[in-house]
């Protein structure tokens, strides 16, 4: 099964990633992403994380470290389709109000529009 | 006298990256039979992907050397995992096991692994010995 697709359409780049995002995919799609990235300069990178099914800290670092590379090269980046548990990781590193964030997903629901919460 | 587990897993994994999906599918896979919440067990199989990955990347950088899990189940719903290495040991735990901060010199780790198991768990306790190894140990009552 393929764990990373990119798509590229008008200056936007998006990367989707599926499976459990751990240390061990977030190393394995580290230097494909970074290296599409570099290759399509788009104005917008999205993260796509809609089809990952578990994410820990080493998931937080991959998201971390491409905001820092998006950032250094004037892109804006997205990361869409979080879950709660991704949105409540994310938040403990202080990034919810750092990150853009778009779909996020409520339990039980997909695609839902959702602000990041702090609680 | 102390309580008696009433169920026990131990597992020995050399420490591969895609032997944490293993580990914390095993252990999720036993703490599954204690009927825990969907919120428990997503923190269960989290704390252990976080102590696991410890091993591989930090306690023996590489080289491929044994993790030791052993998960307890108690008749008051407590569950304890201690997952241990025979790696390089932590020079300063307390700092290692402050927020944001990583010895990850290219920014790839977040520096949260910690923070993220003391947050999944009830209780959190770390040993560790320079060039001898470090022990987790987690605690975590279920379906509360």
């Amino acid at each position: 099964m393929q764990n990373l697709i990119f798509k590229e359409t008008d200056g936007e780049l998006t990367a989707s990633l599926y499976g459990e995002l751990d240390h061990y995919l977030a190393s394995s799609v580290r230097e494909r992403t970074d290296g599409e990235i570099n290759a399509a300069r788009p104005s917008r990178f999205v993260l796509d994380i809609s089809g990952v099914s578990f994410m820990d800290s080493s998931g937080l670092g991959l998201i971390m470290g491409r905001y820092t590379v998006c950032r250094g090269l004037g892109i804006d980046f997205v990361l869409r389709g979080a879950d709660e548990r991704a949105m409540k990781i994310l938040d403990m590193a202080g990034l919810c109000s750092v990150i853009s964030t778009e779909n996020v997903k409520k339990e039980g629901e997909k695609n839902e529009k959702q602000a990041c919460k702090r609680n | 006298m102390k309580n008696k587990p009433v169920n026990e897993i131990k597992i020995t994994l050399s420490a591969l990256p895609e032997n944490e999906a293993v580990a914390r599918g095993c252990v999720s896979q036993f703490v599954s039979r204690a009927d825990p919440t969907v919120t428990e067990l997503a923190d269960v199989r989290c704390a252990v992907s976080e102590a696991v990955t410890n091993c591989v990347v930090h306690a023996y950088k590489g080289e491929i050397g044994d993790i030791y899990i052993n998960a307890r189940l108690y008749g008051d719903g407590r569950l304890t995992v201690k997952i241990a290495d025979k790696g390089c040991g932590i020079p300063d735990v307390a700092l290692a096991m402050t927020p944001l901060y990583t010895t990850d010199k290219n920014g790839e780790r977040s520096g949260m692994g910690f923070a993220i198991m003391q947050s999944f768990c009830d209780k959190l306790k770390v040993r560790s010995s320079i060039g001898r190894g470090t022990v987790v140990f987690m605690e975590k009552y279920l379906g509360r």
